[in-house]
């Protein structure tokens, strides 16, 4: 049985969950790395333009009350180390441009002894740019020298994309891994499941025995609740066998008592009338006890046939048991029972005992409509399904009612001498279809007499 | 044959004893598991009849306990239980055969004598009547150094006469005998068989004769 509309999927859920946690991480992963990184690139530049800066303020120097300035090459080119970017500068002392760019702006908020770092954009490029003051004392008067070093931000830029490129591409990479890891994750994680739910599946509709299988902690009280609701199960089935069982047992003990008694009291009499009146009341209990025997069998193998315990059955075991089984009945009527047996195997898959039951209700017929000194034929045949024909020569069914006797309660039309519930050959066809197959009843194809054969498919 | 009988439900076993006894058989009958250990123990039985329900236990537990013992002697189960539901598992127990309660005392009698001819018969079944040798248990008639088997109807048609040679047996008894309450059978189906009997016994010594009025005897012709 399968649920039809089954609410979402753990495995699924999980497997989406980790995931959007894994592309989080990754976005946030690369705006650290982004953030980080062009932090960095910043602060070298920054140190290099303060070097650079610092550099050229202390080339400031004053000779007899005149300031003057060699502009040191090392402060222009370890600028240039960094990238192929523009340098721009400009010193002042004082406020007044003593070289440089004169257009290069002045920070607006300046703190003396302090550099201050400015980003703006300045002839078509963004330029980072640095402002390093320092006085210098010319004769006995203290001057202000400050000095500006600008520089273009395209080499920074460079390596802010590559970076980022790299950030993206380490961030696509960790997430599709993450992805596959959290699949196979969430496969791990739902393997206890799987396996508890292929071991129930694997039963069969009879083993009602409490689950086993090692269970993880969070599965432990699902288990408990299946193993009790099988417990409740069997033990429910076991109380409807063991009813049948019990009532069987309860009808039969008196009838045995009383067919025994009447049987001992019927060879003391004398009378013949007496006799007979006795004969009619041993078959009335034999009756009753017939009808009481196949309805419990009846309810039986209604009740087996939902739940088949089936397994490998070889037709001809089958058959010699329920014939040597019944020899000693057909005996006492000096009836031979000949089972032919094909040559090759005919294995049938099956419940045992609803088997034997139906073969021994067809032969154990067979018999008791059969006259004295007569055959029964058992056969087996494998035509591509396993056919069990029982052909008697009795008195056959009659023609009208073949259809019909298969009904409960129904009889052949000629039976009213002979002790019968009606049963026998309804729960013959309840076991046939049970297990796929058919009750044929045709008349016996050579000389009289009636021909059931039943149809099983073959395993 | 001496008969142990296992039997809780005190009526039943009482008609059954009484029903062996018109056949000539002794039996011996307890109600507990217990005490048919200990009959087996002291006594030889040709055969036990055990039920299965017990108050003191399952008769299958017997049936184990029986086999494990390794002794011989052959058990029969009646069994008042569903024809379904019990009766795989006792023969696997052991159990030499089984019939469902009730029972056509004859139909047990044909059991019995199926599960001894399976294992080979007592020891000495074989009764001897002028030239005549006959086995009860296999159905063997010896007329004139010539072995026969008998049908069924014939061999206890014969067991009969064996029984009490010279004595007068009434068509009445002996359709008692040989047919089952359900079969229908005039007075004259026992002509049939005694007629069939005579010619098996013709060689022989032994005839069946008929005593006008009275019913049939097995004598010794000189």
């Amino acid at each position: 049985m399968k649920l039809r509309n089954p609410t979402g999927s753990i495995r699924r859920r999980l497997v989406a969950q980790l995931a959007l946690i894994a592309a989080l991480l990754s976005v946030a992963f690369f705006f650290t790395v982004r953030v980080v990184a062009e932090q960095a690139a910043t602060d070298t530049q920054d140190n290099i333009l303060a070097a650079s800066a610092t550099s050229i303020a202390d080339a400031v120097y004053s000779e007899s009350g005149v300031v003057r300035l060699e502009l040191p090459y090392s402060a222009i080119s370890m600028l240039s180390t960094i990238s192929e970017d523009r340098v721009f500068y400009r010193v002042l002392v004082d406020g007044q441009t003593v070289t440089g760019y004169d257009d290069l702006p002045l920070p607006v908020a300046r703190q003396p002894g302090r550099a201050v770092f400015e980003t703006y954009p300045y002839r078509g490029d963004d330029l980072r740019s640095v402002l390093v003051s320092r006085a210098l004392s010319v004769g006995n008067q203290a001057r202000q020298v400050e000095v500006i070093v600008g520089q273009t931000r395209l080499g920074l830029a460079a390596i802010s994309s590559k970076i980022t490129a790299t950030a993206v591409a380490i961030g696509v990479v960790f997430f599709i891994v993450a992805t596959a890891l959290s699949f196979l994750a969430a496969q791990n994680a739902m393997q206890p499941l799987d396996r508890l739910a292929a071991s129930v599946a694997r039963r069969g509709p009879n083993d009602l025995r409490p689950v086993t299988a090692a269970t993880p902690a969070e599965l432990v009280p699902l288990v408990g609740g299946l193993n009790s609701f099988m417990a409740r199960l069997r033990s429910a089935l076991t109380r409807s066998e063991d009813l049948i069982a019990e009532a069987a047992h309860r009808v039969r003990t008196p009838l045995a008592t009383v067919r025994t008694q009447a049987e001992v009291i019927h060879r003391q009499m004398e009378r013949p009338q007496n006799k007979k009146a006795l004969r009619e009341m041993i078959r009335a209990v034999d009756e009753s006890s017939r009808s009481a025997g196949q309805l419990l069998d009846h309810a039986m193998v209604t009740f087996r046939s939902d739940q088949l315990e089936t397994e490998d059955i070889n037709a001809a075991d089958l058959l010699r048991d329920v014939v040597d089984r019944l020899g000693p009945t057909a005996e006492l009527k000096d009836i031979s029972v000949h089972l032919t047996l094909p040559s090759g195997r005919c294995v049938v898959r099956g419940d045992m005992i609803l088997l034997q039951n139906a073969v021994r209700n067809v032969l154990d017929n067979a018999i008791k409509y059969s006259p004295a000194d007569t055959d029964i034929v058992v056969q087996l045949t494998n035509d591509g399904a396993c056919r069990m024909a029982f052909m008697d020569q009795g008195r056959g069914f009659g023609e009208a009612d073949l259809a019909s006797l298969t009904q409960r309660f129904s009889r052949g039309a000629n039976v009213d001498d002979v002790v019968g519930s009606g049963l026998g050959l309804t729960i013959a066809d309840d076991v046939a279809r049970a297990h796929g197959g058919a009750l044929e009843i045709t008349s016996n194809t050579e000389g009289a007499g009636a021909c059931v054969t039943l149809v099983l498919p073959l395993a | 044959m001496r008969y142990l009988l296992v039997e809780d439900n005190q009526k039943l076993a009482k008609a059954l004893c009484d029903r062996f006894a018109l056949e000539g058989h002794v039996v011996d009958h307890v109600e507990t598991l217990a005490d048919a250990d200990v009959s087996v123990r002291t006594v030889a039985y040709d055969m036990i009849l055990l039920d299965i329900m017990l108050p003191d236990g399952d008769g299958r537990e017997f049936l184990r306990g029986h086999r494990g013992k390794d002794d011989p002697t052959p058990v029969i189960v009646l069994t008042a239980r569903s024809e379904v539901s019990d009766r795989v598992g006792l023969l696997d127990l052991g159990a030499d055969d089984y019939i469902t309660k009730p029972f056509d005392f004859s139909e047990l009698q044909a059991r019995v004598r199926a599960v001894m001819r399976r294992l080979g018969g007592t020891a000495n079944n074989a009764k001897t009547y002028g030239d005549v040798v006959f086995d009860s248990t296999t159905g063997e008639v010896v007329v004139a150094g010539v072995t026969e088997q008998l049908r069924n109807r014939e061999m206890r048609l014969l067991e009969v006469f064996f029984g009490a040679p010279g004595q007068i047996f009434s068509k009445t008894y002996l359709m008692d005998r040989l047919f089952s309450f359900s079969d229908d059978v005039s007075e004259n189906a026992i002509e049939v068989y005694v007629g069939r009997l005579r010619r098996k016994l013709e060689p022989s010594q032994a005839s069946i004769e008929t005593v006008r009025g009275l019913g049939y005897r097995m004598v010794l012709s000189s």
